[in-house]
């Protein structure tokens, strides 16, 4: 059982599209995540969408069940995970109904027909079965029982059918191994590890795995598989990685970097929470994390921890910043270095937990009361958000102010190969601590370096600079509580400067602009990649078309207005009600148009290709 | 004592800030006790870190010369943890009133008490809100009239002591501004106390509240109104000690007369009983207003402190899986090369 035992000779495709969909107990974020991995590994380039309800388990077999993951993978280097997918794998009728509306046009679907039953079809509302009633047409539908060859499949290993029938997803995951020539061995490793301690689970999987993959082989359902080279990447080391294990892993370098303990407070939150658990495992990094009783207290904790000396991060999601909003505050008036992650979901208030969006924007800007500037970093893809990390690591430290850092739920559970970066090639982050008085004999703790404007760090066990800090507002200079009206006025000023003067800290916008465009199109966050893959359709349609993107959106890069000023068009997609948008026709008086999309999914490259048309 | 030994006075605690409580208010007096203290366990001030909430007690941390964060209302325990989870080597205080910790804050503090994160937390219990200037507070009496109940107020309070039993705080003293010694008594308890200690201090108000416990603390009604609390002794009071607390059939406290029930009848102060049932029925004794109320330690037990487990995990993880390598962490998990 190789990809060479086939007698059938695999015709090469440049990509392919797949989706994997099933009720949220068939195990398809699983099946998914393995086929991602072996193509990783084999030098696919991919884009992951894991797609999945809020409830941990919502009624068996109705479409709010329904959980998907798609994939895209290709020879080349690809943007995105792909608008439509090529091949649905529908494990029950709830699976076909959420997403044959998406299945591309002569697309192939491959359905567990055992599902087809009538309890089934009644729980997705169906009168009578697609399969049957000629609605399918345009797809090329293939239907294999999934079901039942699984319990053949196992049914010698003294599994109980009950049990037997959840290994199906293996059955399709064999299946879909053999029509796109996926490598076996490792699949078969990680069902062997995985399920070391359940052998009765294990033999199962393996049964039904090889089941699947044998079937494909055997019953002649395709003329041949297919087969998806190489993708011809810039050469290094590669891994699969999501955003938030990316960002984890940011964390723990900008640790290492500025030679600080980390410590991350946090409480559980979708889609926030696995940068917790990933951190909670690197204990020999020195990294503390505290599972907090609220969001607050998170925020609290991290403030803390900054005030002893500590790299203090704090991550949640959208709901989790309005409560922290208090605590952000007080950070900029201590001036204490902060990272505030918001792995941004579908709102307002509770909204889409398990969705995405780029709606948070604007808390970031403004969600504090009085004037309380906050420096903002966003993330662009998955393993960008590695560098984004360090980035809002670092603006933090040397600033001494509290940063956002903006990631969304794409980019936290969608994954893509990424090039390991050489650890010795990362930004040096220096900090250094006051330990010496600084005005005379006294310690003043507001006294800022002239450059940066950033006050000096002094850490509790240090003799002679006992101070104290606080929410009150601070004399400059002595940092003792002042109420004097222009004192106040100073200190707004300074505050905003200093992170006003962080735009000369940070890389000027970049503008890809081949050929003289007229058009603009500018993104921020996690549109880049769908972003780039429109503008390179419209201009593969013979249409000039600049792009830029936004890592830092407060400051803004110091040419952004001259860069606006250049285009008489600019389109700016983001997935809110226009919210950079406002902000940059706000700033540089540019008549920036919005495109929106609030739907808890990301933009498909063609909805944005064809904004671009229309305003070309 | 090495020949280097520093000593320290009052005034090596004091800032150069002008103190800027109201004349006469109780916090007074707790302040100096506490500068007091530190002076007498010669506290180095550079290891000592102050963190408050909001309200009038939370200014505190400007007017000691270690230190400090005057943080937001409520939050005072959070912000310490962080401190005390970076740098367990600190001695962290935290201060506040009624308001900032049982109301807006009360989620923190049973939380860190829980936890039993080796905090001193000092709250100074005036039943009033005194910055907002005087509306009742979560241990106002019921029927107490304030700006925000003129019909009285109709709030349960809680009882501070009894709460902080049911977080199963390790340490849990009261005191009260009248008595420097037993304030400094029960401060250097909680000071030499692993892990985290709750100590409630009766406040006077002396302008939204005033003689809120004059009823206990004045010095004529003290014997009758004030149990003192001491380790492995019967529990009596009263000038002559002729009043006593004993055990009811349910468990309950009662007040009794020593010669009527005999001395072997009086329940014994025990504060080192792990089992938190006893104190807190010694607890409930203060039920009422115009009851004898203890004061004293009332529970100092051992229990694996917060920090210090945190700390045993970092030092296990390093020897099982060595000093952290950064290269090695991200190439974690299948990787490929690509030439």
């Amino acid at each position: 059982m190789t990809p060479d035992s086939t007698s059938l000779k695999p015709e090469p495709l440049k990509q392919v599209v797949i989706r994997f969909a099933g009720d949220s107990g068939d195990g398809m974020q699983l099946t998914g995540d393995r086929f991602t991995d072996v193509s990783a590994a084999f030098g696919n380039d991919l884009q992951t969408l894991p797609n999945y309800p809020a409830e941990i388990r919502a009624p068996a077999g109705t479409v709010n069940g329904v959980s998907s993951f798609q994939v895209q993978i290709s020879d080349h280097d690809i943007l995105t995970p792909g608008d439509l997918p090529t091949v649905l794998v529908a494990m029950n009728p709830a699976a076909l109904k959420a997403n044959i509306g998406e299945l591309a046009p002569g697309g192939t679907l491959l359905v567990n027909a055992d599902a087809f039953e009538e309890r089934n079809l009644e729980k997705a509302g169906y009168q009578a079965s697609p399969l049957e009633d000629g609605s399918l047409s345009a797809f090329r539908v293939i239907q294999v029982p999934m079901t039942s060859m699984t319990l053949e499949a196992t049914r010698e290993l003294g599994v109980k059918p009950r049990d037997a029938e959840r290994s199906k997803n293996f059955f399709a995951l064999g299946l879909l191994s053999w029509l796109y020539t996926r490598p076996v061995e490792p699949t078969i490793a990680w069902i062997e590890k995985q399920f070391a301690k359940r052998e009765l689970v294990l033999g199962a999987n393996l049964a039904a795995f090889k089941a699947g993959y044998n079937f494909g082989d055997t019953a002649e359902l395709w003329e041949h598989p297919y087969e998806i080279a190489p993708a011809s990447l810039a050469p290094g080391t590669y891994r699969q990685i999501t955003g938030n294990l990316a960002t984890a892993y940011g964390f723990v370098a900008a640790g290492y970097l500025s030679k600080l303990p980390v410590t991350y407070a946090s409480y559980p939150i979708t889609p926030a929470s696995d940068v917790l658990h990933e951190l909670s495992k690197h204990k020999n990094f020195g990294v503390r994390t505290l599972q907090c009783e609220d969001e607050i207290s998170a925020a609290g904790v991290a403030i803390g921890a900054a005030f002893a000396g500590h790299l203090a991060v704090t991550g949640t999601s959208g709901p989790g910043v309005d409560l922290k909003s208090e605590a952000m505050g007080l950070a900029v008036m201590v001036e204490l270095p902060m990272v505030v992650l918001d792995v941004q979901r579908g709102g307002p208030s509770t909204g889409l937990p398990t969705k995405t969006e780029q709606a948070d924007l604007m808390l970031a800007m403004y969600g504090r009361h009085g004037e309380a500037p906050m420096p903002i970093v966003a993330a662009a893809t998955p393993s960008d958000c590695f560098d984004a990390a360090i980035e809002a690591s670092r603006i933090a430290l040397k600033y001494r102010t509290p940063v956002l850092l903006l990631t969304d739920g794409y980019l936290a559970n969608g994954a893509e190969p990424w090039l390991l970066p050489d650890v010795e090639s990362l930004p040096e982050i220096s900090v250094e601590f006051q330990t010496e008085p600084n005005h005379g004999d006294d310690y003043w703790p507001y006294l800022r370096d002239p450059e940066t404007l950033a006050r000096p760090w002094a850490l509790p066990g240090t003799p002679g600079l006992m101070h104290r800090v606080g929410g009150i507002e601070k004399q400059d200079g002595t940092g003792n509580v002042n109420y004097d009206p222009v004192n106040h006025e100073t200190m707004m000023h300074l505050r905003q400067a200093k992170v006003a003067g962080i735009a000369a800290d940070i890389a000027p916008v970049e503008v890809d602009d081949p050929d003289g465009a007229e058009l603009l199109v500018l993104g921020w966050g996690s549109t880049w990649g769908v972003a780039q893959q429109a503008v390179r359709q419209a201009r593969a349609a013979g249409h000039k078309v600049a792009h830029a993107h936004l890592r830092h959106l407060n400051p803004f890069p110091a040419n952004l207005g001259e860069v606006l000023a250049r285009y008489p068009k600019v389109l700016v997609p983001e997935m809110n009600l226009g919210q950079l948008s406002r902000l940059v026709r706000a700033e540089y008086l540019v008549d920036a148009k919005s495109l929106t999309k609030v739907q808890g999914l990301p933009f498909r490259a063609s909805e944005i290709e064809n904004a671009i048309l229309e305003m070309i | 004592m090495s020949e280097q030994a520093v000593t320290f006075t009052r005034k090596d605690y004091q800032t150069d800030q002008e103190v800027r409580w109201c004349p006469g208010c109780g916090d007074y007096s707790i302040l100096a006790a506490v500068q007091l203290l530190f002076a007498e366990q010669g506290i180095q001030p550079e290891n000592t870190v102050f963190v408050s909430g909001i309200g009038c007690a939370a200014r505190f941390p400007y007017y000691m010369e270690t230190y400090g964060i005057h943080s937001i209302h409520g939050r005072a325990p959070a912000v310490a943890t962080g401190v005390k989870l970076a740098r367990p080597e600190l001695d962290v205080w935290v201060i506040g009133g009624d308001g900032d910790m049982l109301s807006i804050g009360g989620n923190h503090l049973i939380h860190a008490l829980r936890r039993n994160v080796g905090l001193k937390i000092v709250m100074f219990n005036n039943q009033i809100y005194g910055l907002t200037k005087g509306q009742y507070s979560p241990t106002s009496e019921q029927g107490k009239i304030t700006k925000s109940s003129p019909f009285g107020s109709i709030d349960q309070p809680f009882n501070p002591v009894s709460l902080a039993l049911g977080a199963e705080a390790t340490f849990i003293a009261r005191a009260h501004d009248m008595d420097r010694k037993l304030m400094m008594d029960v401060l250097r308890r909680a000071h030499e106390h692993e892990g985290a200690a709750f100590v409630e201090i009766y406040q006077n108000c002396n302008v939204f509240n005033d003689g809120a416990f004059e009823g206990l603390t004045a010095k004529d009604v003290r014997a009758d109104m004030l149990i003192d609390l001491k380790h492995g002794e019967p529990i009596r009071f009263g000038a002559e000690g002729e009043k006593g607390v004993a055990l009811n059939e349910f468990g309950e406290c009662v007040i009794v007369d020593v010669a009527e029930v005999g001395v072997d009848r009086l329940l014994v102060h025990d504060e080192h009983r792990y089992d938190p049932t006893l104190a807190f029925a010694i607890s409930r004794l203060a039920e009422h207003p115009g009851m004898p109320t203890p004061v004293g330690v009332f529970r100092d037990v051992a229990r694996p402190v917060y920090e210090v487990q945190s700390q045993q995990q970092l030092a296990l993880a390093s020897e099982r899986d060595g000093a952290g390598d950064l290269a090695k962490l991200i190439a974690s998990g299948s990787t490929w090369t690509v030439n």
